[in-house]
């Protein structure tokens, strides 16, 4: 069975751009056969969740050193750089 | 039950012809927000010297009509300044000013085109600056029911002709028009 991932989205608020952002990611992945669950986060909460995801996506400044792969961007708001984001999401998650 | 607008589009491209599914969902889609939003909170044109003055006076049109509280302008103005909103899209970049939704009554939207771009701070990147023409100020206060309102506004930035239309618009009734006839890309 496929194991499921784990991605850590990360906003301001946990309100809105992270909302967005985690259905998108969990429909381009599940587009591409991978599992995905999602778990919104706001931005001072990203070191003490980090440990259980396999991916931080973030829309806001976080620290990088969490042994766990950061992307920072705005693409699944604005668009700009969209497919390369989800390739790069894609490439990591589909490791095991 | 709601289903997501990505999700309705692939289960219409599944079952009947894509431009004919493009063309059904998307006067849908176009027709959701215009109903979204309410035409008082529609502003065209808005003159602005600055991010603060944009967000003051959206945020008294809500309030004025008792969407969000007292509370909610200085509280957007602090997050703004902490975790900024500014979205560098290209020719036209927005912002999507919003606030913690304890200050908010009932969710709501309102958008202004403006007269000249205003600088707002970068959301990913709070040292750098956008030049912002087109401002989207939220009000939320059930994030997850509130995804459909989200994601349209994310549809539109993502639509550089929509963009532009609505900054040619010459008032409010004509980007009410123009959203309500609008087919996604």
């Amino acid at each position: 069975m496929e194991k499921v991932k784990m991605v850590l989205v990360a906003c301001g608020t946990a309100i809105a751009t992270s909302t967005v952002v985690a259905r998108a990611i969990e429909e381009e992945m599940a587009a591409r056969g991978i599992k995905v669950k999602t778990r919104q986060c706001k931005a001072a909460e990203v070191p003490s969740l980090a440990p259980n995801a396999d991916l931080i996506v973030t829309t806001t400044p976080v620290p990088l050193d969490l042994g766990v792969p950061v992307i920072k961007t705005l693409a699944f708001l604005t668009g700009v750089g969209k497919e390369q984001v989800v390739q790069q999401i894609f490439d990591i998650l589909r490791k095991e | 039950m709601t289903i997501s607008p990505i999700r309705y589009i692939i289960i219409l491209r599944s079952a009947m012809d894509e431009d004919l599914a493009a063309d059904v969902y998307g006067r849908q889609l176009g027709l959701e927000i215009a109903e979204l939003l309410d035409p008082d909170l529609v502003i065209c044109g808005l003159k602005a010297q600055d991010a603060e003055k944009v967000i003051r006076y959206l945020g008294s049109l809500l309030y004025e009509r008792g969407l969000v509280r007292d509370t909610f302008v200085e509280a957007t103005l602090a997050r703004e300044k902490e975790m900024p909103t500014g979205l560098p899209i290209g020719e036209i970049n927005a912002a999507i000013p919003h606030a913690d939704i304890e200050h908010v009554v009932e969710p709501a939207l309102a958008v202004a085109t403006l007269n000249e771009p205003v600088s707002f701070q970068v959301m990913v990147d709070p040292d750098e600056s956008v030049k912002v023409s087109i401002v989207f100020l939220l009000a939320l206060n059930k994030p997850h029911d509130q995804i459909e309102m989200l994601q349209k506004v994310a549809m539109i930035l993502q639509d550089s002709t929509l963009l532009q239309a609505l900054m040619g618009a010459k008032s409010s009734r004509e980007m009410l028009e123009i959203l309500s006839k609008w087919t996604p890309a």
